[in-house]
């Protein structure tokens, strides 16, 4: 490869990871809608979340101020991306951290190998984050021999279901609380077999489980909600306590975040750490956010290393429009929010981004034609716009990705023909009075040839009037 | 090259032409009155409990949360007057995780606390601690002074030091994880208790 | 006031009632109603379908019908978002800097109706008559787009005869969502069961909404599934009097179920 292609931006590679799905969306989404169970378990979870995060947005008068000064520093961020990494970079080291760099998943999965595989341990425990479940990390450790613990209550019962996650902020919001206990009972080591389904039985049968774990090993691995350049501080947010355990216990810390994680100033999480927790759980605060700079003697982890990951975003970053993408802060408010997802859940997104913020960055992560059915997977209804924190226009961003995507020959065709009649108004009109002529195709509708189909098989075409509107205006 | 150089030179190159440079508005809030009644109220909203007694009175505070015999792990510089005679004291002198995890409870001071929020902020002063100290131990009792209480968050952010490491710390350790329903008690201490001292 | 009537395809071809009833509606309000000739599409199928490059045309066509008039109408949420967010969108990525600057301004002039009547025209009381039991559904391109908010539900407000009801969970979407409603048929018809449902569950006559499109689906649902309640367009309700016999009588100006 040359230089020159090696400086390219850059999609997310193809055979690592969790960007791409093994079905186009409408074919997911059909087995998924055929779940009763999962359509209940979905549809209370996500009343129940919209419900409070409305709450405690409306608590706080100035949040359109804080949206707004939110989108703002994620722009910002994006346009000075690199020289705030470097300074990121240069601050993380002077603090006693050692940073890496990994263009692509393959390369951070051989990063923390090697680093765990030099600390000599065979396990790792590890705070829920997005970002290593986007490159298939849990899968490159156990190739190697290296056991990863997820200690977060959601990841733990997809772990133990031997499952996949539907949710950025919840991954086992597909399970209710007997689904839950019955999985417990089954995978867990060690459980009481007099297991309730109170959730508070089962949280606490998940800290008598992990306790021991979280003692005993000496490496864990993280994600990041923020990193700030001009103080080289990085900040995770929880609920558990699970986050202080794997970033306060072990002796090696290993942290990967995307590279859009930056903050320009400690100042701007005041915006962030507003902005997060109302969104994304509905809190007023998450009940843990840890802060730490480099290594700090005799308190915490005191070997710390830091893996900025690029992973496709770099193409992302690439597109004027698409990039705001990139000002993401994983808060899931757009799937809480979004009548595609609180119906088919997040599997049939395929993706371990799911949900309207999905379809617009797996896509753009991974090249439009390896997701080419996301950018379709909404009606373009707007709640997701208007319930994000950082104001990422996502109808938006899927009509643009919809341009970028491969079209079926037939569609194109019909598209160009269509357009071509409605820029001649004597075709315009002789279309419309064809509309006639599907009186004969059956009784309002039914009985049409695909894709029309999927409109009648739940719903009947209007009958068309005897006349139009020009018609009618021309003869007044 | 380097996967430095590369991402670096990528990043460089996806931001050709280069975007217009981004002012950030900020109006949003960042002087508001302090409301040490909004902090009880929200502290208490997620299941912490809350003391507003004079500093005199922390000792006796502490003597009837903990049961007499209570092992109590102690930040080297706890003000001394704020422990009964009913416990017995585990002072940090390097105490291993084993010995923090089998105590019954910590008693820490803090460095910050959000009215707004209902939220406390160690920053491992001497007489917080080490992160870990607060960590194991099931039960966990904070002290405040009303002069460490500020509004919102700026507010908490302008207070703090970047440099060391800080807990935020709003209610019991809980999850969402079930049903979405938030559920006190997971991994952190399951019960909180704020001292709030005038 | 001389207004442009924006037809939209969909109303001219397929709900010319609700198109009649704007012209009625705004000509007994006093003012004058012009239909530009040469008016198509405004391309809005083309663009969310992910074609923007064939909407250039349509988008031009559009811009060059229009751009004569000072206030344009369409009694449709959508359509109007279609002109207001997309069209200088689509000009300006095909490089066409001119066309972009005057859609923006085309559709600084362009108006959703309930829009036209509240804010442009002033009025609230339109001095219709409706003796029925009708709930609204405030379609997403009006609701979240223009933030029409309760603009529609005043003006119904003011309708005499008209009982209305409100419509649970009436900010979810209907599913429609254009071409969303046929590549993703499953889904959307998953949305249309619980729109129907709650509609439905109101007991009303008449599910009223101020876009053809989203009528059509919810219409198209209740006919499937045997429902007697009837969509009958926003503009429809507006434009009946007492003299003027409640037009669904002859069946045209509703989805017949």
């Amino acid at each position: 490869m040359t230089r020159a292609f090696l400086g390219m931006p850059t999609t997310a590679p193809r055979g690592v990871g969790h960007l791409r799905g093994e079905q186009t969306f409408p074919a997911a989404a059909r087995q998924a809608l055929a779940d009763p169970q999962l359509r209940r378990n979905l549809g209370h979870a996500t009343a129940t979340i919209r419900a409070k995060s409305a709450g405690v947005i409306a608590e706080v008068p100035d949040w359109e101020q804080l949206r707004a000064a939110g989108s703002a520093i994620k722009a910002d961020v994006l346009a000075r991306l690199p020289e705030l990494l470097e300074q990121l970079e240069d601050r993380v080291s002077a603090a006693g951290g050692v940073v890496h760099w990994a263009a692509d998943a393959n390369e951070a999965n051989a990063i923390v190998v090697d680093l765990v595989r030099a600390t000599g341990n065979d396990r790792v425990i590890k705070v829920k984050s997005m970002v290593t479940q986007e490159i298939g990390l849990n899968e490159a450790l156990e190739a190697a021999g290296i056991a990863p613990v997820e200690t977060d209550l959601a990841e733990l019962i997809v772990q133990l279901g031997e499952d996949r996650p539907s949710h950025i902020l919840v991954p086992a919001i597909h399970r209710n609380r007997a689904e839950i206990r019955e999985i417990f009972l089954r995978a867990m080591p060690g459980v009481d077999p007099g297991l309730t389904d109170e959730p508070a039985v089962l949280a606490a049968a998940a800290r008598r489980f992990l306790r021991q774990t979280f003692l005993s090993t000496p490496v864990a691995v993280s994600g990041a909600n923020f990193a700030v350049a001009e103080t080289g501080t990085l900040a995770v947010v929880e609920s558990e306590g699970n986050g202080r355990m794997c970033l306060t216990l072990p002796r090696t810390l290993i942290t990967v975040m995307g590279v859009e994680k930056v903050v320009p100033t400690w100042r701007d999480l005041e915006v962030f750490l507003q902005l997060l927790p109302r969104a994304s759980t509905g809190e007023r605060m998450n009940p843990y956010t840890s802060m730490w700079t480099g290594v700090s003697p005799g308190d915490g982890p005191q070997e710390f290393h830091l893996v900025l990951l690029d992973n496709g975003r770099s193409a992302v970053l690439a597109d004027e429009v698409g990039r705001q993408a990139l000002h993401c802060i994983r808060c899931s408010a757009c799937l809480n929010v979004c009548p595609v997802y609180e119906r088919t859940g997040g599997h049939a997104y395929g993706s371990v981004y799911p949900g309207p913020i999905g379809a617009v960055l797996s896509p753009q992560l991974t090249g439009v034609a390896d997701n080419a059915s996301l950018p379709y997977a909404s009606s373009l209804c707007g709640a997701c716009y208007d319930a994000c924190p950082v104001k990422i226009n996502i109808p938006e961003l899927l009509v643009h990705l919809r341009d970028q995507a491969p079209h079926p020959r037939g569609e194109s065709a019909a598209m160009a023909a269509a357009a071509y009649a409605m820029d001649h108004p004597a075709l315009y009109a002789a279309a419309q009075r064809a509309t006639r002529l599907s009186r004969l195709t059956g009784r309002r509708g039914r009985g049409l040839p695909p894709p029309l189909s999927g409109w009648t098989a739940s719903r009947d075409l209007p009958e068309p009037p005897a006349q139009t509107f020009r018609q009618w205006w021309a003869s007044r | 090259m380097t996967a430095r150089e590369v991402i670096l030179a990528r990043l460089r190159a996806a931001l050709d032409p280069a975007p217009a440079p981004v002012e950030v508005p900020r109006e949003y809030r960042r002087d508001a009155p302090v409301d040490l009644d909004r902090l009880v109220d929200r502290l208490t909203d997620y299941r912490a409990h809350v003391h507003r007694v004079a500093e005199t009175a922390v000792a006796d505070t502490v003597a009837a949360i903990l049961p007499t015999g209570a092992t109590v792990v102690v930040p080297p510089a706890l003000p001394p007057a704020w422990l009964p005679a009913t416990v017995t004291a585990r002072p940090d002198d390097d105490l291993d995780n084993r010995q923090i995890a089998a105590a019954d409870a910590v008693i820490t001071a803090a460095a910050v606390a959000i009215a707004d929020t209902g939220t406390v902020i160690l920053d491992g002063s001497p007489d917080q601690g080490r992160r870990v100290l607060s960590l194991l131990p099931d039960l966990h009792i904070c002290v405040i002074r009303a002069a460490q209480v500020v509004a919102g968050v700026p507010q908490a952010l302008a207070r703090l030091t970047s440099h060391r490491p800080l807990t935020w710390i709003s209610g019991p350790s809980a999850t969402s994880d079930i049903e979405l329903n938030r559920v006190e008690g997971v991994h952190g201490p399951r019960t909180l208790h704020l001292i709030l001292l005038p | 006031m001389r207004i442009a009537l924006f037809v939209t395809c969909l109303a001219d071809t397929l709900f010319p009632e609700a198109a009649k009833a704007t012209v009625r509606l705004l000509e007994r309000l006093g003012h004058e109603v012009v239909f530009p000739d040469g008016q198509t599409c405004c391309g809005q199928m083309h663009v969310n379908t992910g074609y923007q490059a064939q909407a250039v045309p349509l988008v031009r066509r559009h811009v060059r019908t229009f751009d004569p008039f000072d206030v344009i109408v369409a009694p449709s949420g959508s359509c109007v978002g279609s002109v207001r967010h997309q069209h200088a969108v689509v000009a300006r990525r095909a490089g066409d800097v001119r066309l972009a600057s005057r859609a923006e301004s085309v559709a600084g002039r362009t108006f959703e109706l309930s829009e036209l009547l509240v804010d442009v025209l002033g009025v609230t009381d339109v001095g219709a008559f409706f003796p029925h039991r009708v709930t609204y559904h405030p379609t997403c391109h009006s609701l979240r787009m223009h933030g029409v908010a309760d603009r529609p539900v005043r003006l119904l407000r003011e309708v005499r005869g008209l009982d209305l009801v409100e419509l649970p969970a009436a900010d979810q979407c209907c599913g429609f969502g254009g071409t969303f409603a046929v590549k993703n048929a499953d889904t959307s018809t998953a949305m249309l069961a619980d729109k129907l449902r709650h509609v439905v569950s109101t007991g009303a006559e008449v599910c009223t909404a101020g876009d053809a499109s989203c009528l059509m689906h919810i219409g198209g649902g209740l006919s499937r599934s045997g429902s007697a309640v009837r969509t009958v367009h926003l503009a429809e309700i507006l434009a009946s009097t007492e003299h003027d016999t409640v037009a669904d009588e002859r069946g045209e100006q509703v989805v017949r179920s």
